[in-house]
């Protein structure tokens, strides 16, 4: 079990780097470069910790290892087929304690990052509780191990909680239109948003949580697809790396929105997708 | 090993010019020189950056915006002049506001000769920087 958590923790920042390294590459080969290598996620890292940190005061780095903590028990939970609710709820825990650490700096560009951070939230939060009920709906259980080894795929009972999911994955993912707090890409950015006070080794332990955070949003993704069998398993991965894919392309295909029709649009389509499905899956269930 | 020769990352500065150089920076950042093919990326942030790529002349006005600039990069960090305005102040020279060259305000490290410079030229000035900038983790490394 102990064997099996190290493992987790390494791995999983491994894939997440690599997924972004793939992202980078694809957003590049859309835009009509070459792009730069699949590594170079890594290179990025391993250059900022070589780096000079800058320390505001005390807290601001606290706070960024913290959440780093948090997300890590989160992947832990989520891995070893713990509870769903535990699970979602201490990722909004490390997701809070990021924008503390935003806020802390009071830089006025890191203020205005964290306010966006939590009108993000504000927006994604009620999504992600949908998703966990929905999946305790339709295999009456919390456990990730249950609804993983269920009868049927989970996506044949919640259709439009799952669309709802992806809807919301644009904001974990910090994608285009919905990356108000802080977005991937320089040149449509208030400096650099909530990690404009950050640099050296505490910016490489924000990448580093972002990669945790991406294979997290992905695992919700997988939830949805596998069931006992292993060609379900396998189907659910590639169905991860669609649903990547197809945020990649959304990525490069919009322009950042106002965070009122982010708000707006994702309450509404996540409610209306979300609560219908909940109502007639009561209905059969 | 050094991973900042392979992530350099770059703060773009336009000072007192014509923006000709200014243009011809954001031009190695385009499919045709794509530069994040060697991982630069154009940070709007000083403190995410590695190399401060300044364009044009400094005067009165823009001399404090330099220095906090290059105060606020955490190190290792280069400089690099773009363009003879960034250099020696160029046809500006002569201006009653105009101070001269960057290296009158911040060491400068590489000076990019050219009216305006050629991306080519551009692009050969970072990775010259590189090499400094690798000299300098070294000397990091050593303190």
């Amino acid at each position: 079990m102990i064997l099996k958590i190290i493992l987790i923790i390494i791995i999983t920042p491994l894939v997440g780097g690599l997924l972004a390294g793939m992202d980078r590459v694809i957003s590049a080969r859309l835009q009509g470069r070459h792009g730069p290598s699949v590594f170079q996620p890594f290179y990025d890292v391993l250059k900022l910790t070589q780096k000079e940190s800058i320390q505001v005061n005390t807290m601001h780095r606290f706070y960024v290892y913290a959440s780093l903590a948090f997300i890590i028990l989160t992947v832990v939970v989520m891995l070893t087929g713990g509870d769903i609710l535990l699970a979602i709820f201490v990722l909004t825990l490390g997701s809070i304690l990021f924008v503390l650490g935003g806020y802390s700096s009071n830089s006025p560009y890191n203020t205005i990052g964290s306010e966006r951070e939590l009108l993000q939230m504000m927006a994604y939060e009620p999504m992600v509780l949908l998703t966990g009920a929905g999946l305790y709906y339709a295999d009456k259980s919390f456990f990730i191990k249950d609804i993983i080894s269920a009868k049927v795929p989970a996506i044949i009972y919640l259709p439009g909680v799952f669309l709802g999911l992806i809807y919301i994955l644009t904001f974990k993912l910090r994608k285009s239109p919905f990356d108000l707090s802080m977005s991937h890409h320089g040149h449509q950015e208030i400096v650099k948003g909530m990690t404009t006070e950050y640099s050296g080794k505490d910016l490489a332990i924000i990448e580093v949580t972002h990669w945790y955070e991406t294979v997290i949003a992905l695992t919700l993704v997988f939830l949805f697809f596998a069931t006992s069998s292993l060609e379900s398993r396998i189907f659910a991965v590639i169905a991860c790396l669609l649903a990547y894919l197809f945020e990649i392309i959304v990525d490069n295909g919009f322009a950042r929105v106002k965070w009122q029709l982010a708000l707006k649009s994702t309450w509404l389509v996540t409610g209306v997708l979300g609560s219908i499905n909940l109502i007639v899956l009561s209905f059969f269930r | 090993m050094n991973y900042v020769k392979k992530s350099p990352w770059i703060l773009h500065y336009d000072g007192t010019s014509c923006n000709g150089c200014d243009i011809e920076v954001l031009a190695c950042l385009t499919p045709l020189y794509d530069v994040e093919r060697f991982g630069i990326i154009n940070t709007g942030n000083p403190k995410h950056a590695d190399v401060l790529v300044i364009t044009g002349s400094v005067n009165e006005q823009n001399i404090p915006v330099v220095k906090q600039l290059y105060e606020q990069m955490a190190d290792p960090k280069v400089v690099v002049a773009i363009g003879i305005c960034a250099a020696t102040g160029g046809i500006f020279a002569d201006c009653y506001n105009v101070s001269g060259g960057v290296d009158k305000v911040i060491p400068v490290d590489v000076y990019v000769p050219g009216c305006a410079a050629r991306p080519e030229s551009i692009i050969d000035g970072v990775v010259k920087a590189l090499g400094i900038l690798d000299e300098k983790r070294n000397a990091m490394k050593l303190k």
